[in-house]
Parts: C-alpha cells; sequence; structure tokens
C-alpha cells in the first residue's frame, strides 16, 4: 500500500481511491471541490438575483423563479457552499496542526463529506423536478407548508441527508482535538485555527440537532399528514421560527469562527510574530460560541415576543461585540512591530479587517432591538450578514485555501492572479453590499423579486448589480488561477511562506501518514521555536516505529447514496405508494451497508518501520 | 470650556450625520425621514448607534492604516526577526472594558423604546385618558385589510388614519406570514396566523400618503404587497368614517353604464369582494375604490389596468394572488361597465388628495367615541359577539 | 499486533477504553449523546407547546392510562440495569454472562416496544387519536415515537453485537462495541424517564 500510493495511476484507479478514500487530506481535496461546485452554482444564482434587480419592475426572470433562484442561492452559499470548504480547511490543516497522522474516526469522517455531497445533489435535483424549494432559505412556516411543488421536500430531506454528514464531522474534530494531539501539543498551544476548529465542531453538535428536528417536523408536516405547523388544525408556525434559529444563530457563529482562526494564522505568519494575546484569543472564541447560543431570538424581534424577550436577547446580542472587538484588536496589535509580507493570504485577511468591523457594527445596531423594527428583513439586514459571511467568511475561506493550498496539492497558486483576483473581490463586495444598507434604510425589504419605479431605489440597485460582477470576474479568475497552477506551476516547498505552525514541518503535499515520528512540541508556534531556538527541525517525540492506518472503504459512499434514494423515495410517495420500494430499496442499502461496516472487522493495517527506513530520510515528519 | 466645545463638536457632528441620512430616500418610504413619533425615536437610536460605531471604527482604521504603513517589510529586512510579543494586559483590558461601556451607552435607550414602541396603553394627557382609536388589521396573500373597531367602517388597501394622534393596530394573518411596515411612520411587525394577535401604534405628524410595505417574505408577490396610509387632519378624517360608516351599497349610481356594472359586479364578484361595511373579507373590499392611490396596491391608477387587472384575474399583474381562482368570465363590455362602476365609488369627499392639500381642519374625534357610550347596550353586544369570534379564532389555532 | 487485537486473554479492566480506537469511540459517543439531547429537548420543547391543541380530540388528561406507561416505564428502567450487568461482566472478561445479561436486556426491550405499539394502537382505535388528527397528536406521536424509534435501533444494534461475536470471546476491538452500545441504552432510558414525567404524569395532572 505505501509503496503502491504515490504511482501514477490511471483515472479508473485514482476515482476509485477518492471513491474509497478515509484519508484526510484527500477528503478535504473532495469537500474543496464539492464545496466549490456548490459555490459556483450559488454564484450564478445569485447573478440571476442581481440582473433581475438592475432596474426598476424588471422582468428578467418570473416571480417564481426568482423565488425558487433567492431560496437556493442562500440554501446554497450556507449549506453545500461555506460549510464543506470550512470543511475541506479544517480537514487538510488541523490534524497537521496538532501533529495527528489522521483524524480519529476516519471512516466516519468520509461518511460526513459523502453525506454531505449526497443531501447537496437531492436539494439541486429539484431544479430539474419541477421547481426548487421557493420559501427563502430559512423556510417559514407556513409559506413552506403551502409551497406546492416538491421543492421543500427537496429541501428538507436533502438538509437533513447533509446535516448528519455536518454533524458527524463536528464529532470527528472534536475527539480528534481531544485525544489525537501529538506530544506536548497541550491545548493551550494548538494553533488559533485547530482551537477555532474545535469550538466550532462543539457548535455545530450542539446546533444542528434543531435544525435535524426543525426539518422532521417540516417534512411530517408536508408528506404525513402531520399538523406541527398548520394554523387550521391548532399548530403553531413560530415553533419553526426558534427551532430554525435556535440552530441558525450558532450556524452564523459555526461559519465565522473557523475564518477567524484562519486569520489568526495568516496575519501571525505573514507579520513574523507570535499572535498577539494567544490566551484571550481563545477565550474570546469560546465567549463567543456561549453567546452564540443565547442570542436567537434577535432574529425574531418582530415576531411579537414582547418588550422583555426583546431587551434580554437585545443586551445578549450587542454583547457578542465584546469577544469579538478583542479579536480585532489583537490581530492589529499582532501586526504592529512586526514586518508584514502582502502575500494574497495576507491580502484576504487585510481586506477582511475594515469588511468584518462594518458587519460586526451593524451587528450591534442590529441587536437594538427598537431600531431593528426598522433594519428588520430590509436590504439593511442584506447588507449586514453579507459583510460578515463575505466579509468574514469567505475571505477567510479563500485566505485559508491560498494558504494551505500547498499542503493539499503540492504546488503554490500563482500570486500575481490571486493580487488580481483579490481586488476585484474586494472592490466588487462593497460594491455590491455597502449601497445595500442604504437601500435597506430607504424602504427596500429583502426578498423583493421587483421594485417599483419612482420610489428612489434605483441608482443602488444598479450599482449593486455592477458590483457583483466585479465578484464573478474575480471568482473567474481564480478558477482560472486553480487550473494553470495544476499545469504550470512548479513543486512547491515545504515551507513556501516561513510558516509556524507543524503543518509546515513535513512535505507539501505531506506522505500519507503525516509523520513519520510524531513531532514533540515545546511551545506555541512549534515549528518557529525550532527555527529560532533549534536546528530548524521538529524533533522526533518517539522513537521510528510501525504506523498503524486505516482501511480505505468503499462503505461510506454507498451508506449515503443509499440515503439518498430512499429520500426520494419519500419524497414522492404521497404521490404513488410504489414509490415506498424506492425508499425500502434505500433503506436496505443504508443499515444492510452499516451493519456490514460492524459485522466485518476492519483493524487497519501497518506501515513497517522497514519500509520507512528504505524510503530514506527525507523531510522529517 | 474646552469641554463645551468638544461637546458642540460631538453634537455637531450627529446633526450632520443626520443631515446626510436625511437625504436618503423619498419622504414617503424612507425611514430616515421619519414623519412620526415611532419612526423618529428609531432613528434617533439609529443615529446614536451609528455615532458610537463610527467612533470604534475610526479607531480600528487608525490603527490598521498605521500599521500597514509603518510596519511593511522593508527591503534588505527579510533576514529580520521582531520581537515575539505575548500579549499586553493592560491593552486587552481596554479593549475589553472600553466596548462595554460603548454598550452600556446603546442599551439603555434600546431597551427603553423597546418598550415604549409596542406600548398600546391609552395615551394620558391633562383632560385624562384619550379615547382609543382601534384598527384591526389582517395580511393576506397579497393584500390588506383594515376594521376600524367600534366605528363600523371597513376598508382595505388604503388606511385612513388622523394625524397628531396615535391610531392602534391589532394585526392578524389569514393565511402565511406577512408584516407591516411604513417605514416613515413606525418599525415593523409581523402579522400571524397563529398565536397571540401583535399590536403596535402608529402615528404621523403630519399629512400625507404614506407608503406601506410587506417586509415578510409571504410568496411570489410579496413584493407587490403594498399598501398606502392616507394621514388626514383629525376634521378631515371624522368627515370621512361618517362618510364611509353611511355607504348604501345598493344605492344606483348616476352613470348608466356604472348602473350596469354594479348589477355586473353583484352577480360576479359579491362573493368575495365587499362593498361597504359587510364583514366579508375573502377579497378586498371596495367601499372606496375610487379614490384608490393604486390599482392592486402597486399598479398606477386608470381604467385600463383596471379593466386588464378584472380580465386577467391578475395573474400576470401579481403572481399567484388568489382571485386567479374565481369563475367569472366577462364580456369586454360588463369589464368595461364594471370597471366604470368601481371607479365610480366613491362614498367621501375625504380621498388622498386632503391629505397633500395642506388644509387642516382642528377635531378632537370625540363626535367618534360619543355614539359607543349612546348604545353602549348594543356595542357591549357586538363586542362580546367580536371577542366570543375572536376566542373562537384562538382555539381553533 | 492485529491478533493482538482479537486476544481475549489478559484483558487489562477496563477493555473498552484501552486502545486509542477505543478511547475516541467512548469519547465520540459520548459527544454524539450531548447531540441526542438537543435533539429530544427540540422535542421536549415542542411537545409542551403544542400539547394543548388538540382542537376536538382527546386531551391529554383524558387520554393516558398511566398504569400502562408505569409497567413500561418499569420494564425500561429494569433493561437499564440489566445492561449495567451485562457490562459488569464484560469488564470481567466473562463472555458468558455479558451475553446472558444483554439477551436479557433486548427481551425487557422488546417487551417495552410491544407494549409501546398496544398503546398507541389503542389510542388510535379507541380514541381516535391518530397521527394527523391534530397539532397535539402529532407532537405526542413525533416525540415518544422518536424514542420508540431509538428503542428498536438499539434492539437492532444489541442483536447484531450479539450475533457478530456469539462464537468469540471479548477483546479490545469488540469491547468498546458492546460498551457504547450500552451507553446508548442508558441514555434511551434517561430520555424515557423524562418523556413519563413530562408528557404522562404532567399529561394527566393537566
Amino acid at each position: 500500500m505505501s509503496a503502491t500510493a504515490n504511482k501514477k495511476a490511471g483515472f479508473g484507479s485514482v476515482l476509485w481511491d477518492y471513491l474509497t478514500t478515509v484519508d484526510h487530506k484527500k477528503i478535504a481535496i473532495l469537500y474543496l471541490f464539492g464545496g466549490f461546485f456548490f459555490f459556483i452554482l450559488g454564484g450564478l444564482e445569485a447573478m440571476l438575483v442581481r440582473i433581475q434587480l438592475i432596474q426598476p419592475d424588471n422582468n428578467f426572470v418570473s416571480a417564481q423563479f426568482y423565488n425558487e433562484l433567492m431560496t437556493m442561492h442562500g440554501t446554497t452559499m450556507i449549506f453545500l457552499a461555506a460549510m464543506p470548504l470550512l470543511f475541506a480547511l479544517m480537514n487538510i490543516a488541523m490534524p497537521l496542526q496538532i501533529g495527528a497522522r489522521d483524524v480519529a474516526f476516519p471512516f466516519v469522517n468520509a461518511l460526513g463529506f459523502w453525506l454531505f455531497l449526497v443531501g447537496g445533489i437531492v436539494v439541486n435535483i429539484s431544479w430539474f423536478t419541477g421547481g426548487a424549494p421557493d420559501a427563502g432559505w430559512t423556510a417559514y412556516t407556513p409559506l413552506s407548508i403551502f409551497s406546492e411543488s416538491h421543492g421543500l421536500d427537496y429541501y428538507s430531506i436533502g438538509l437533513q441527508i447533509a446535516g448528519f454528514g455536518t454533524l458527524m464531522g463536528g464529532i470527528n474534530f472534536l475527539v480528534t482535538v481531544i485525544t489525537m494531539r501529538t506530544p506536548g501539543m497541550t491545548m493551550m498551544r494548538m494553533p488559533l485555527f485547530s482551537w477555532t476548529t474545535f469550538i466550532a465542531s462543539v457548535l455545530i453538535l450542539f446546533a444542528f440537532p434543531a435544525l435535524t428536528v426543525g426539518l422532521f417536523l417540516l417534512t411530517f408536516d408536508r408528506l404525513f399528514g402531520a399538523n406541527f405547523f398548520d394554523p387550521s388544525m391548532g399548530g403553531n408556525v413560530i415553533i419553526w421560527e426558534h427551532l430554525f434559529w435556535i440552530f441558525g444563530h450558532p450556524e452564523v457563529y459555526i461559519l465565522i469562527l473557523p475564518a477567524f482562526g484562519v486569520f489568526s494564522e495568516v496575519i501571525s505568519t505573514f507579520s513574523k510574530k507570535r499572535l498577539f494575546g494567544y490566551s484571550s484569543m481563545v477565550f474570546a472564541t469560546v465567549l463567543i460560541a456561549f453567546l452564540g447560543f443565547m442570542v436567537w431570538a434577535h432574529h425574531m424581534f418582530t415576531v411579537g415576543l414582547g418588550p422583555i424577550a426583546n431587551s434580554i436577547f437585545a443586551i445578549a446580542t450587542m454583547a457578542i461585540a465584546v469577544p469579538t472587538g478583542i479579536k480585532i484588536f489583537n490581530w492589529l496589535f499582532t501586526m504592529w512591530g512586526g514586518t508584514l509580507r502582502f502575500n494574497s493570504p495576507m491580502l484576504f485577511a487585510l481586506g477582511f479587517i475594515p469588511s468584518f468591523t462594518i458587519g460586526g457594527m451593524t451587528g450591534v445596531m442590529l441587536g437594538a432591538a427598537a431600531a431593528d423594527f426598522q433594519y428588520h428583513d430590509t436590504y439593511f439586514v442584506v447588507a449586514h450578514f453579507h459583510y460578515v459571511i463575505v466579509g468574514g467568511t469567505v475571505f477567510g475561506i479563500f485566505a485559508g485555501l491560498i494558504y494551505w493550498w500547498p499542503k493539499m496539492f503540492g504546488k503554490v497558486l500563482n500570486e500575481t492572479m490571486n493580487h488580481w483576483f483579490f481586488w476585484l473581490f474586494f472592490i466588487g463586495f462593497h460594491l455590491t453590499f455597502f449601497l445595500q444598507h442604504f437601500l435597506g434604510l430607504m424602504g427596500m425589504p429583502r426578498r423583493y423579486w421587483v421594485f417599483l419605479e419612482g420610489q428612489g431605489l434605483d441608482l443602488f440597485n444598479l450599482i449593486s448589480t455592477i458590483g457583483a460582477f466585479f465578484m464573478a470576474a474575480g471568482t473567474i479568475l481564480f478558477i482560472y488561477n486553480m487550473i494553470w497552477t495544476a499545469l504550470k506551476a512548479p513543486q512547491a516547498p515545504a515551507d513556501p511562506w516561513d510558516g509556524r505552525t507543524l503543518e509546515w514541518a513535513i512535505a507539501s503535499p505531506p506522505p500519507f501518514y503525516n509523520f513519520k515520528q510524531l513531532p514533540l512540541v515545546r511551545g506555541l508556534d512549534p515549528l518557529w521555536i525550532e527555527k529560532t531556538e533549534g536546528n530548524g527541525k521538529m524533533q522526533p517525540a518517539e522513537p521510528l516505529g510501525d504506523v498503524h492506518m486505516p482501511n480505505n472503504s468503499f462503505i461510506p459512499f454507498v451508506m449515503s447514496v443509499g440515503l439518498g434514494i430512499a429520500g426520494i423515495g419519500i419524497i414522492y410517495q404521497v404521490d404513488n405508494p410504489m414509490w415506498w420500494i424506492v425508499a425500502a430499496i434505500g433503506f436496505i442499502i443504508f443499515f444492510g451497508s452499516m451493519a456490514v461496516r460492524s459485522l466485518k472487522d476492519d483493524l487497519g493495517y501497518h506501515i513497517h518501520k522497514e519500509d520507512f527506513e528504505k524510503e530514506g530520510d527525507g523531510s522529517n515528519g | 470650556m474646552k469641554g463645551l466645545t468638544s461637546k458642540f463638536k460631538a453634537v455637531g457632528a450627529l446633526m450632520t450625520l443626520a443631515l446626510i441620512l436625511s437625504g436618503c430616500g423619498e419622504e414617503f418610504l424612507s425611514a430616515l425621514r421619519p414623519q412620526g413619533q415611532g419612526a423618529s425615536d428609531i432613528l434617533s437610536l439609529m443615529i446614536l448607534s451609528i455615532a458610537v460605531m463610527m467612533f470604534v471604527f475610526v479607531v480600528v482604521m487608525v490603527i490598521y492604516v498605521f500599521v500597514i504603513l509603518k510596519f511593511r517589510q522593508k527591503k534588505g529586512q527579510e533576514d529580520f526577526i521582531p520581537e515575539q510579543v505575548e500579549g499586553s494586559h493592560t491593552l486587552e483590558t481596554l479593549w475589553t472594558v472600553v466596548p462595554i461601556f460603548l454598550i452600556l451607552i446603546l442599551a439603555v435607550p434600546t431597551v427603553q423604546y423597546t418598550f415604549s414602541l409596542v406600548d398600546t396603553s391609552p395615551q394620558v394627557s391633562a383632560e385624562g385618558e384619550e379615547d382609543q382609536i382601534w384598527i384591526n388589521v389582517t395580511g393576506k396573500q397579497y393584500w390588506w385589510h383594515f376594521e376600524y373597531d367600534g366605528m363600523d367602517v371597513t376598508t382595505s388597501q388604503e388606511l385612513y388614519i388622523p394625524t397628531d394622534r396615535r391610531v392602534f393596530l391589532s394585526l392578524h394573518s389569514e393565511d402565511v406570514i406577512h408584516s407591516f411596515w411604513v417605514p416613515t411612520l413606525q418599525g415593523k411587525i409581523d402579522v400571524n396566523p397563529t398565536g397571540n394577535r401583535n399590536e403596535i401604534w402608529i402615528d404621523a405628524e403630519k399629512e400625507g400618503v404614506y407608503w406601506g410595505k410587506c417586509a415578510e417574505f409571504c410568496g411570489p408577490s410579496h413584493s407587490l404587497m403594498d399598501f398606502k396610509v392616507v394621514a388626514v387632519s383629525p376634521g378631515e378624517f371624522e368627515q370621512w368614517v361618517k362618510d364611509m360608516r353611511n355607504i348604501d351599497p345598493e344605492a344606483t349610481p348616476e352613470s348608466e353604464v356604472a348602473a350596469a356594472g354594479q348589477e355586473v359586479f353583484a352577480n360576479n364578484c359579491m362573493s368575495c369582494h365587499a362593498n361597504g361595511t359587510s364583514p366579508n373579507k375573502i377579497g378586498p373590499n371596495v367601499s372606496n375604490f375610487g379614490d384608490r392611490e393604486r390599482i392592486a396596491g402597486v399598479l398606477e391608477y386608470n381604467k385600463e389596468n383596471l379593466i386588464e387587472w378584472i380580465e386577467t384575474k391578475g395573474k400576470d399583474m401579481k403572481p399567484g394572488n388568489l382571485m386567479t381562482s374565481a369563475a367569472y368570465d366577462l364580456s369586454d363590455e360588463e369589464l368595461e361597465q364594471v370597471a366604470e362602476y368601481l371607479m365610480s365609488l366613491s362614498p367621501s369627499e375625504i380621498t388622498p388628495e386632503n391629505a397633500n392639500d395642506n388644509e387642516y381642519i382642528e377635531s378632537d374625534l370625540s363626535d367618534l367615541f360619543v355614539d359607543e357610550e349612546k348604545d353602549e347596550s348594543s356595542q357591549e353586544k357586538s363586542e362580546e359577539e367580536s371577542e366570543e369570534d375572536s376566542e373562537e379564532d384562538s382555539d381553533s389555532n | 499486533m492485529a491478533d493482538e487485537l482479537l486476544k481475549s486473554t489478559n484483558l487489562p479492566h477496563d477493555p473498552e477504553r484501552a486502545t486509542l480506537e477505543g478511547k475516541n469511540k467512548f469519547l465520540g459517543f459520548w459527544f454524539f449523546l450531548g447531540g441526542e439531547t438537543v435533539l429530544f429537548a427540540s422535542l421536549f420543547g415542542t411537545y409542551l407547546a403544542l400539547k394543548n391543541s388538540h382542537l376536538d380530540g382527546v386531551p391529554a388528561s383524558e387520554l393516558y392510562g398511566l398504569g400502562l406507561v408505569f409497567i413500561m416505564t418499569m420494564i425500561l428502567l429494569t433493561s437499564s440495569l440489566t445492561s449495567v450487568y451485562a457490562i459488569y461482566h464484560m469488564k470481567n472478561n466473562d463472555h458468558k454472562k455479558m451475553m446472558l445479561w444483554l439477551g436479557i436486556t433486548v427481551l425487557l426491550g422488546f417487551s417495552f416496544l410491544g407494549l409501546e405499539v398496544y398503546e398507541f394502537y389503542h389510542y388510535v382505535n379507541d380514541y381516535g387519536h391518530g397521527f394527523t388528527t391534530s397539532a397535539f397528536s402529532s407532537a405526542f406521536y413525533a416525540l415518544v415515537g422518536f424514542h420508540g424509534a431509538h428503542v428498536a435501533f438499539g434492539l437492532g444494534w444489541f442483536i447484531l453485537l450479539m450475533v457478530r461475536n456469539r462464537k468469540r470471546g471479548i477483546n479490545l476491538y469488540n469491547a468498546p462495541k458492546f460498551y457504547i452500545a450500552s451507553l446508548y441504552w442508558h441514555f434511551i432510558d434517561v430520555v424515557w424517564v423524562f418523556i413519563f414525567t413530562v408528557v404522562y404524569l404532567m399529561g394527566v395532572v393537566g
């Protein structure tokens, strides 16, 4: 196995390798391509939305199609693009940063990816089967239970499947961080990206089950005649809003915390300084996560929960600004006194600071419950969350992708193209979204298919659409860069950025076992310590010995496909009971392969120490 | 002295900010150009929060720009290794404590307004408790219905209110969730199909026609669910109420075409659309259709649009609207007649024009509430009935 | 080394946590149960919000028969105890006794499930209290049914483990599997205690 893995292989065997892989680095690549595919899809949907809003009373798309577009844009970007792209970063970087040979549950890791992919595909099949979901990504009831096409069935079942995948990924990362750290890597020596992965995983663990329940109830209402949200049958539509936001608000922090982690790594590396106030950064992360669970009702200020509840949630919301502010200033002072290099990951980090500060400011403004009566459900909110999610999460994803690209593919992306990409995207982003703050206050609610003439909304909408084209151009350039780099760029060195953490101590891309000998960590930024105080190489924490590796498995793929088939069967059994057969087949595949997994002993295999010796010294790893 | 100037500067900055913002948007639609106390209160809170946030932003940006300019790697410095600073307790405490104070500054007025904006208890003046005008608002896909509680007045799409006085709304939806928003007058409040009815007040400080919007996504024509608030002086409002409660739906219009249209209307439209104070609200009430500012809330008010609407049942003019399921099939002549009839419905002298004519008629509106006390017995009875109704409502919900 | 994992001799006292894989499973499963707690909490919340929305149907206070539910509770609590015995014998490397107690656990589980099915059947037929009757009935079956589905899944899991390991002893590879299965069983039991209190007792009282 160890010998064959590095040989040139045909397309078939590469495909089979990726279908069965349990290697966190390959799963990261899978997440990257899966997530990026959906990112493009969501981007196209956004472009159509913006073109529709280029002028008043436009008729570029129909009202129904517009609603499907904006629903799928939100759903795709949050669940199927941002989450998996972050998972790609977590998968590639976190195990390396803590000096692990793999994650705690390699099998579950693969299962998580395939569930996400199948879930995402299920949601998108709806485009071809009579209409995509059309009730907004929040799918507020009872609009979502009255919606006539099967779109929302695809939404609830697809997200359910993808959600299972995410939940498993979260548990996997939690256990990995707790049990798989290399000797000397204490919790308080962990790189901040690993910390934020850990905390985001805690959020996933406690937030996603609320969505699971919400989606189950929605499915039951739509497909099995239940009455949770049906006003005429005693249902209560507000339950959905609570369940959705109990999940939905922590979700925001699931998206932003890992991005914070990326920026902490990038800013520290490219300033050649250790992170300013490391422990307060960790503390702030934990505090944000903790508060993140107590503010969900700030999405519901106008629902009529009463002034007491609104005031409490308002103050809790504003309180989150404090740990976030701590982080911003810590980043600024990490740069203070350093020597800054403006490589493209650093550009994204520098672009992030003002953008996210604006997003945070409008966040506090939105938290003021009384004022939210005006902001709520207008373009002000649209502007706000794009400043947070694009200015924070997406910038973070791009910074992280460029930063860790050599660890994934062994090549550094072209810097010139990345600079162009950054400026196009950055300028386009502000053009698109800054004026939307004002559009909202000038009386434009969100999710509007058309705006009427003579309301003074024309100019800002036009500018916003122009900005969107800049962002699209930037993204296309980035895709070109990916291809160009794959074909033309030279092999990257192990440590192209003068890094500080463990992932830069091993080759780019790392061997499939990561570390030949687990490294001994002597403090925060372990590689930097060895660079300044040692010989620049990590010292081993163990003698050279056999390394235990997990076996590849096809089962995660089969299980996920089975669940997808079952889902489709469930959706259509309302039309024709024969579809129950399809559902049954799906479930048999799912539970059958689950049973095979537990019945068959899977003990993994060992790379023997003699094989390592044959390979020669190489860089330490 | 110095303290005073800096205070002036701060106030000046706030005023400038307010001035810049007030240039944004149209007078009838923009939340930045408030025409009522609710929106004014909120705007003052917005300006305070923007000011506080701008302070933070400026501090961040000054450090940011300084750091980028000062600490960029210079030529020949590639091997320089900066001091590896762990942190600073003083600084870290500073940027923990200062934001807490800033947030406290914001939190106090926030809580205050959060309570006052939805406080629907009667206004108390020197003369005692003011009589409250309560209006039951119903949101439906994709139009609005208004019933003036205790005044026996019903209308749709255009809400008439008196200026200089709070009007209290009790909101409920008959299908999906909507949200009632008149940006120039007050913040929005959701219109829910289940649970408690939401209550809020609005007021207009001067006459005008203010645009209202549905702010909660409610289906294909969510963006076309507009309505208007027509604020007229109290005397004109009083006149309007009196006219509206005395509508005779049977009265024959003057023109012959319209009279024929009345017949067509009675045969084809009456099952959903009421004229007068009938409680029928399957479709919008047409009592004062002749005075409307817009057709269906969004279309320009003219006969062509109206005929097209009736003929196509608004299929493309307001996609997803429920009139498309109506069974009628009218000839061109009948369409013409119905349109004529509807446009002739103008039971009151008070129309949106009165909201723009600067004529101000005083009234304390006591006449409107006298009736209530006069036939207290019958009123009470009807109230009881309506209470029963609402109880049934809440039961079935 | 692989043989080491499958040997049933010289087991340490905590065979379920003796290997890294075992430790990971142990920890991961605890986290999973944390997520499950949120799942059931959401269902409880939904049930509480809707429990008075019975429309024309039978209200909770007239529906529930505490006698049957009490017996079900006792059965499930006992099965939790018997699974503790099974794990106790696992730690003592006594394969036979572990299997015996697991068997008893499974039997008790099945009788619980059987009674639950009877209970639902009774509600539907004698009270017209079906899944689609009202918001209350939907919420009731969703909560209690989710728990029932967990019980069924747990039973399948136990049986699969017993069948697979009937001929081989306890070892470092399968000990964690037995252990987390029993952990799951305890969790289901705890959830039922809450269902008994929140749904049935509070339902009957008012």
